[in-house]
């Protein structure tokens, strides 16, 4: 049944804060006669735009996209990240999945490594650091062979695409209790590892992408499995399991040590 | 007279003889050089990872908050090389022709060729950095048939294409991040060109954490800042997608060409409201199993299954019996925007037509259709709260792709020494409409295998920029930067910057959009100046210029479209014939179709800033097809 035309009144407990180390707190904010065929993100306009005109302060939040693919957008909504939606980004999420009178807490991303920048704004530079240790191919432009010199089969290149559709969103890290990237770095580690193009480096880029995710301030990994719930890609756990054994090659390969 | 530099000689020999005569910069002195790249899209982010591996020093810019996020990412079909794998009959010279075909004549043929040479290359890189593309049983790549082309030869990764060639280049980038060969700059806006003594001198910048104003000297600029066809406010564009470094440029005196061909789509998810931020595209594969129709009678209100097939009015298999559903993006936008004129359009706004998939269902089976869309029926259904199984889905066209922008010569400079665009942000590859699956590829081309060459005779003949960051020039433009800022703070109106852009939005939607006539065009100018005194009289922007300020940034971008949206017009009107993605509906065909007048308008328009309130100057520079023969395209 559509919903179309709709509309809904909510009360938003909305993180406040003005900067990075300072503090913030919860803001009741009340929105009246939000159509149910908006996104939450459009929800989130409705209201600053409101808020604009009345000389408040609007509530900000990272988005680009707007489409589930560029991973900017971002907050924990009712204690779980992108919100109640299975295999869903915060900008995909319409409020048709709200009733009348919800009261809905939204948070930024918590983790160490992700200092806030302002209200829901956080820094993610850190998971770009990981990438830079080692999530690559080393290669350069004008020297590779033909594509279709090296056959792939198809269920290889269907996993490692399993692992590339990360979004790189920071869910995992916000969902996991001890704000690991273990998702996150096991993804690329995983899709590079599957791929003959990138198996001479396997061991080596393990090696680096987990001493650099430790170095961001990222925690450890204690199996919770919540990573894998909260991401919005639903890229998979078992990529943890193939990251350790690579990161176990690497720690037998002496020349890493 | 605009000069294109295109080396003389046989088409099939012009790159090669340009990259083994150009002049080189060795090796070891490559390191002395400075090179600042702004934006990380397939373009900007190929460009700084390779000009890097050659061994310069680059400094690296994004709006985003990493150099994954450019809107490159976005992109869902695929991108196209002349591989041939199929073995269709493809090739460097058909995919070069269908490229100038389908630009309908207003591109340059040695641009063109190259990028058709290149795109191989592009895909052995692609696969080189680890691309998942999809493959087939036996191991290989496979290959389909996009945007109506009668070859399969479109790559694709699933419906993230764009995503796996973005991350690529994102993870050579990433290396020399690591090497310490490029600087990344995340979360910051180009506010200025420093141009001096006829030279780019490089770009003041606007951190977006704390608003810093910062200036960053080198030796050359490469802007690769994407499109902006968020001037329609609406648009299947990423939110932060704007004309602002392009603009910049321009006001400092690089050429803009054909600022009026812009692409629109025609499968996209149509307006519902007022609150409605963006368009989604929906995959133009659709066309190939939808059937596009709209009731008969404006008065019939009946839900879509009770209307039978002999009130219904499938306009593009009427009119276009041999390709119906599967016409060009803008022929098929063209009928969508005239039928819902003549009052046949559905949904509450009238602006909408139904791709209907009941026969395909009937004919297939639902497992087989959900097998192929399975994923865009869901988004639909997420979005619009529908299920396109059991009822027809409602589509609409949407501003989707920029064929415009900075003016180039074959080596990708603009009219300014020193400053290069590539990707969307320029105007080369695509005449006045681009062929599905062939952005990705221009980009990626213009990063990966063109710049690296062409960068290099201008840093061997101009060698090192003598002026640093402290030199007056920079601090002029800082200041001035900082002045224009606090301005738009200043003004303490009563409209968001966003109702100032939906205005804006909906006039270049209604005269310079899908068709124009020259007294909308006109009209549209009127209205525009009006909005830009509106803009500066009583815009409202909160908070302050010292933290993260979303609303100033927009604001900001609103500015530079609002001057924008003018020159389109103006080139809109200067271009009295019709072409591609240009329609003006004084030169049409018997069919309906796109009249050229090749006499007259085979050239590129090139636009110079001339100062606030004057008149752009208008440059030429003719089209010269020595290979290809001009035609009409017709699709009945
Ligand atoms: C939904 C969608 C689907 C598409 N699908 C396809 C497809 O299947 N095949 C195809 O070939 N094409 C497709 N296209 C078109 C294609 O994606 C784009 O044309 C192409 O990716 C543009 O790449 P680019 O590198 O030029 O610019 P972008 O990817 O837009 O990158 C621009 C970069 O510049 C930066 N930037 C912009 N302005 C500034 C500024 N003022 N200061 C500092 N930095 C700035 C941005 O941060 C970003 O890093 C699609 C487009 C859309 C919208
Ligand atoms: S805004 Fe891009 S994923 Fe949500």
């Amino acid at each position: 049944m559509t919903t179309q035309g709709k509309t809904i009144n909510i009360t938003l407990k909305v993180w406040r804060q003005k900067g990075p180390g300072v503090k913030g707190k919860l803001e009741t904010i009340e929105a009246k006669n939000i159509s149910t065929d908006m996104s939450f993100l459009e929800m989130l306009d409705t209201i600053n735009e409101g808020r604009i005109v009345q000389g408040k302060e609007p509530i900000e939040f990272d988005n680009d996209c707007r489409e589930g693919i560029c991973g900017m957008c971002g907050a924990v909504v009712n204690g779980i990240p992108h919100g109640p939606e299975k295999a869903m980004t915060l900008c995909q999420l319409h409020m048709r999945k709200f009733k009348n009178e919800d009261i809905i807490v939204v948070e930024p991303w918590r983790a160490r490594a992700f200092p806030i920048i302002k209200d829901l704004v956080v820094d993610r530079s850190a998971l770009d650091k990981i990438i830079q240790s080692g999530g690559f191919v080393s290669m350069v432009a004008g020297g590779a062979p033909d594509a279709n010199a090296i056959p792939i089969s198809q269920n290889i290149a269907e996993k490692a695409m399993d692992a590339a559709a990360c979004i790189g969103c920071g869910a995992c890290v916000a969902a996991c209790p001890n704000a690991s990237a273990m998702l996150f770095v096991s993804a690329k580690i995983s899709q590079l590892a599957l791929l003959p193009q990138g198996k001479p480096e396997a061991a080596q880029r393990a090696w680096n992408m987990v001493h650099a995710m430790d170095d961001c301030g990222f925690g450890n990994c204690t199996n919770e499995k919540e990573c894998e719930a909260a991401c919005p890609k639903e890229i998979s756990i078992v990529n943890i399991a193939r990251m350790n054994r690579e990161f176990i090659k690497a720690g037998f390969a002496s020349h890493v040590m | 007279m605009l000069d294109g530099k295109i080396p003389a000689g046989p088409l099939e020999q012009k790159w090669d003889k340009y990259r083994s005569t150009m002049k080189l910069i060795n090796p070891a002195n490559k390191r002395k050089y400075n090179i600042i790249v702004v934006g990380t899209g397939l373009a900007g982010g190929a460009a700084a990872a390779t000009l890097a591996e050659l061994g310069y020093n680059v400094k690296n810019f994004c709006i985003q908050d990493s150099p994954r996020r450019a809107h490159s990412i976005a992109a869902q079909g695929g991108i196209n090389a002349a591989k041939n794998y199929p073995n269709d009959g493809d090739s460097i010279w058909r995919l070069f022709h269908d490229t100038i075909k389908g630009g309908d004549y207003r591109s340059r043929e040695g641009n063109v060729y190259r990028l058709a040479q290149v795109s191989n290359n592009i895909i052995d890189q692609c696969v080189a950095q680890g691309v998942p593309f999809a493959r087939d049983y036996g191991g290989l790549l496979d290959n389909r048939s996009f945007g109506g082309a009668q070859v399969s030869r479109t790559f694709y990764a699933r419906g993230q294409t764009g995503q796996q060639l973005l991350l690529g280049a994102y993870s050579s980038l990433s290396r020399q991040i690591g090497l310490g060969k490029v600087r990344m700059f995340p979360r910051s806006e180009l506010v200025d060109l420093v141009v001096v003594d006829g030279r780019t001198r490089g770009v003041v910048m606007r951190n977006l954490v704390n608003g810093q104003l910062e200036s960053h000297a080198g030796d050359a600029v490469i802007l690769a800042t994407g499109g902006y066809g968020n001037v329609f406010f609406l648009s299947t564009n990423a939110a932060s997608c704007n004309v602002g470094a392009a603009f910049k440029a321009y006001k400092k005196g690089a050429y803009f060409a054909n600022p009026c061909y812009t692409q629109i789509h025609p499968t996209c998810i149509p307006v519902s409201g007022t609150h409605q931020s963006k368009l989604t595209l929906m995959s133009e594969s659709l066309r190939n199993d939808g059937r596009v129709w709209v009731p008969k009678d404006p008065s019939d209100k009946r839900s879509p299954a009770n209307i039978p097939e002999s009130d219904r009015f499938y306009y593009l298999e009427e009119k276009y019996p041999s390709f119906g559903n599967l016409v060009p993006r803008d022929v098929a936008s063209r009928n969508a925007k005239e039928v819902c004129d003549k009052g046949l359009g559905v949904s509450a706004t009238g602006y909408a037509v139904y791709l209907d998939f009941s026969d395909a269902i009937k004919r297939d089976g639902k497992d087989v259709v959900a097998k192929k869309y399975g994923n865009l029926f869901d988004m639909y259904h997420n979005i619009i709260d529908d299920n396109p199984y059991e009822t027809p889905m409602m589509i609409y066209p949407a501003t989707h792709y920029t064929m415009g922008g900075l003016w180039v010569d074959y080596e990708l400079q603009t009219t300014i020494p020193g400053c290069f665009a590539l990707g969307e942000a320029n105007f080369s590859d695509h005449g006045a409409n681009r062929l599905g699956a062939s952005a990705l590829m221009q980009g990626l081309a213009d990063g990966y295998f063109v710049i690296p060459y062409t960068i290099a005779p201008f840093l061997a003949n101009n060698g090192n920029s003598d002026i640093q960051k402290d030199h007056a020039a920079f601090k002029d433009a800082e200041k001035k930067a900082d002045a224009y800022v606090k301005k738009i703070l200043s003004i303490n109106g009563k409209q968001t910057a966003d109702e100032i852009h939906r205005k804006l939005g909906q006039i270049i939607w209604d005269y310079v959009g899908m068709a124009r006539n020259n007294e909308g065009l006109k009209k549209a100018i009127g209205m525009i100046k009006e909005l830009q005194e509106q803009f500066w009289s009583n815009v409202t922007v909160p908070g302050s210029d010292t933290d993260y300020n979303f609303a100033l940034q927009k604001a900001m971008r609103v500015a530079d479209f609002l001057e924008f949206g003018e020159l389109m017009a103006v080139d809109a009107l200067d271009r009295q014939e019709s072409c591609g993605g240009h329609l003006n509906e004084a030169f049409q065909t018997d069919e309906g179709e796109a009249r050229r007048d090749d006499d007259n308008y085979c050239h590129v328009a090139a636009w110079e800033y001339k100062g606030q309130g004057n008149e752009p100057a208008f440059h030429k520079e003719p089209l010269v097809f020595e290979n290809v023969e001009l035609t009409q395209r017709s699709y009945k």
